[in-house]
């Protein structure tokens, strides 16, 4: 199809549209706000079948998801930041409860003191609450990743909620030419909403959220330990599909001119791309270097990630969020993954654009520089005052 | 409405929350329960807070429940229907839904008075059709008898003790019907399970309210009222006698006293004293010293007063 000129926000609403959910719950907060406003506009004119309800806060947004989703509905919303921090109790239920809930969350600081602007720590606050989590580059991605989400997370293995990054602002309001897909393409690609139980299922009634004690409470803990397992394949064989219907070719770990490279960068979201001009300079200089665009966070690719980084000199993990008191959520994983390594490159953590400050090039070779002289700490702050 | 609440005609529909729940010995709240599904014919989907009710009717791998169930946390119970009446409305105009389905929430105090009122004021609101019915029993029993915003004045509790100083709760109940009331939604009421006839009439009127409804129910319980489990039914019809839980609806804008209250108004029946019902539960035990009577007086004046404000809605 012709390429469109669109914001992150704005595709993500185009693709509900074409899928057309049967419900949408969601809250109203900046940088998500475009979604739920372009998503009324297609409810106002009846482009869409979807019950759209306007929730009165994020907490019950998603306590409206998961009763529509048990009631067998295909259902979508979307937050960021404090929404998705208030969502935190009922994100665990709704995966708890094995329901394939797609919601799209715009990366935003947390409060305090108050931020509207991009990072990633709403996103890594929910880290360990059995969502899948991927992270788009994007406008293109954002919209993609909205389509091929409801795939993954409605898979009969998997049944387990999805949530679909964009960075606040920098993909959620930049304009950017993409490519929709044709509306028939997407209905076709996702498929008609498939369930096992359902609430409204008067004939066979069904209990759904019982009370758990210790005899069972760690089995259901455990099958969702192990649906996640199977997200991987999943996800690839997707991203196949996906790149049958549009010609675009995703990977869950995409390497940039890494196949000679002695030192590469790793990071999620936009500054991924930004990574890939600066990788294309400095190989001009003739330095051996890469990148690494890490799209899925949960689970976490630790074996695939590993493969790809034994071997290097040295890397550096970008960290667009701080667990304060301990280094950025990224960078132990990375380092985990790698314990086994055979050929263990060193590893550097650098923490930066908190709170929406620009990561600029300058800084970006910095950290290739640091990386190649083995300079810097283990964990290091771009860009930040002392 | 004399069919609904014809003894031969109840006893003759299906049971919809059934036997091996763990809910203590006189609870009022499984009586209430059965009684409301019993009002309508309709099938019916349902959902829960978490509290007694809730984590004593679903324990894995066992169910009371022989209709569609659904508990997701404790504050969100209004919230949890509202999505699943969404999904009903949505699959039915896409045609994949035939029944006609009715929905009911269920909440304790603490999950409709506290911490989940946001979530009933919200889909009350947005007008989603589904019956929320309060199953007040005047505490958080569930996690062992604390304060609520429906706790009685003078009442103690775990974290509201009768001290040397404090004489248990201090402030009045919050008046939660009538802030939902505020909400001007098709039908709300206050109810009592002594009075089943009554429960059940008002239970249809939510069901088929066309809207958001609102029941709330006393539901006495014999651990944190401090009362005999023999004496639930004698305690909630005291409620009713003294006034201290007048039984009244709101339907379309009009406000109705309704069984003993009615009576009461129309003064073929006594109003008894508030001493009665304090006296009949050990929650209110230290107020028979004579340095905390004056708590008692303020409760029968702040009684009286409620009282008097309901007969001028009611147009007595």
């Amino acid at each position: 199809m012709e390429k469109v000129a669109m914001n992150g926000d704005q595709v993500i609403a185009l693709a509900w549209k074409q899928i057309d959910p049967d419900v949408v719950a969601a809250y109203p907060i900046t940088p998500q706000t475009i979604i739920v406003e372009a998503f009324s506009e297609y409810v106002a004119d009846g482009l869409v079948n979807t019950e759209y309800v306007c929730a009165e806060s994020e907490h019950s947004a998603m306590s409206m998801c998961i009763g529509a989703s048990a009631s067998g509905a295909r259902t979508a919303t979307a937050t960021a930041s404090a929404g998705l921090a208030f969502m935190w109790e009922m994100l665990y239920i709704a995966s708890g409860m094995r329901l394939p809930i797609v919601m799209a969350v715009a990366n935003r600081a947390l409060s305090g003191p108050i931020n509207i602007h991009c990072d990633h720590s709403d996103a890594m606050g929910a880290r360990d609450s059995g969502w899948i989590q991927i992270f788009g580059e994007n406008v293109q991605e954002a919209y993609d990743n909205s389509i091929m989400a409801f795939r993954i997370a409605e898979h009969m293995d998997l049944r387990l909620p999805t949530m679909t990054c964009l960075d606040g602002f920098i993909v959620t309001h930049s304009l950017e030419r993409f490519e929709p897909l044709p509306d028939e393409v997407v209905k076709k690609f996702v498929g008609p909403f498939k369930y096992k139980r359902s609430l409204l299922d008067v004939k066979n009634p069904t209990t759904f959220g019982p009370f758990d004690w210790t005899d069972f409470y760690f089995e259901h803990k455990y099958q969702q330990v192990d649906a996640m397992r199977h997200v991987i394949p999943v996800m690839e064989q997707v991203q196949d599909d996906f790149a049958k219907v549009s010609g675009r070719r995703y990977n869950i770990i995409e390497p940039y001119r890494l196949d000679d490279a002695d030192y590469a960068v790793v990071a999620m979201g936009s500054t991924a791309g930004t990574l890939k001009d600066i990788v294309d300079e400095l190989r001009a200089e003739g330095k051996k270097v890469g990148s690494i665009k890490l799209r899925l966070f949960r689970p976490f690719p630790a074996q695939e990630l590993a493969k790809i980084l034994q071997g290097l000199k040295g890397v550096a993990i970008l960290d667009r969020a701080v667990s304060i008191g301990a280094s950025g959520p990224l960078f132990p994983e990375v380092r985990s993954a790698l314990y086994d390594a055979k050929d263990r490159p060193k590893l550097k953590n650098y923490i930066y654009g908190l709170g929406g400050r620009d990561i600029k090039p300058e800084e970006l070779k910095h950290v290739y520089k640091q990386l190649i002289y083995n300079e810097g700490e283990l964990v290091n702050f771009l860009g930040v005052r002392a | 409405m004399s069919t609904v609440t014809s003894l031969k005609v109840l006893s003759e529909r299906e049971d919809r929350y059934v036997e091996g729940h763990r809910l203590c010995a006189g609870c009022a709240e499984p009586i209430i329960a059965r009684q409301i599904l019993m009002a309508t014919e309709k099938p019916v989907v349902v959902s829960n807070a978490t509290g007694c009710f809730e984590v004593s009717s679903s324990i894995y791998p066992f169910t009371s429940w022989n209709v569609p169930w659904i508990h997701s946390a404790f504050e969100n119970a209004a919230a949890t229907i509202s999505g699943v009446e969404a999904a009903y409305l949505s699959l039915k105009r896409q045609g994949k839904i035939t029944e006609d389905i009715r929905f009911i929430t269920f909440g304790g105090d603490g999950a409709t008075y506290d911490i989940g009122f946001q979530a009933i004021s919200g889909a009350i609101e947005r007008g989603h059709r589904f019956m929320y019915v309060c199953l007040n029993n005047e505490a958080y029993m569930n996690t062992g008898i604390q304060r609520s915003g429906a706790t009685s004045r003078g009442a103690q509790t775990t974290t509201c003790p009768a001290g040397t100083c404090i004489p248990g709760k201090r402030e009045f109940p919050k008046d939660l019907t009538k802030i939902i009331i505020a909400h001007d939604l098709p039908y709300a009421a206050q109810a009592s399970p002594h009075n089943y006839k009554d429960m059940i009439e008002k239970s249809a009127k939510g069901f088929e309210a066309n809207g958001p409804a609102f029941l709330n129910v006393i539901s006495p319980c014999p651990r944190g009222w401090r009362h005999d489990s023999a004496k639930t039914i004698e305690i909630a019809k005291l409620a009713v006698e003294t006034c201290v839980w007048p039984l009244y609806e709101f339907e379309r804008g009009e406000w109705r006293l309704t069984g003993e209250s009615l009576r009461i108004a129309e003064g073929s029946r006594q109003k008894l004293p508030v001493s009665d019902w304090l006296k009949s539960q050990g929650r209110f035990g230290h107020l028979t010293k004579e340095k905390w009577k004056f708590v008692a007086d303020e409760i029968q004046a702040n009684v009286d007063s409620k009282w008097q404000e309901l007969l001028r809605l009611c147009k007595h």
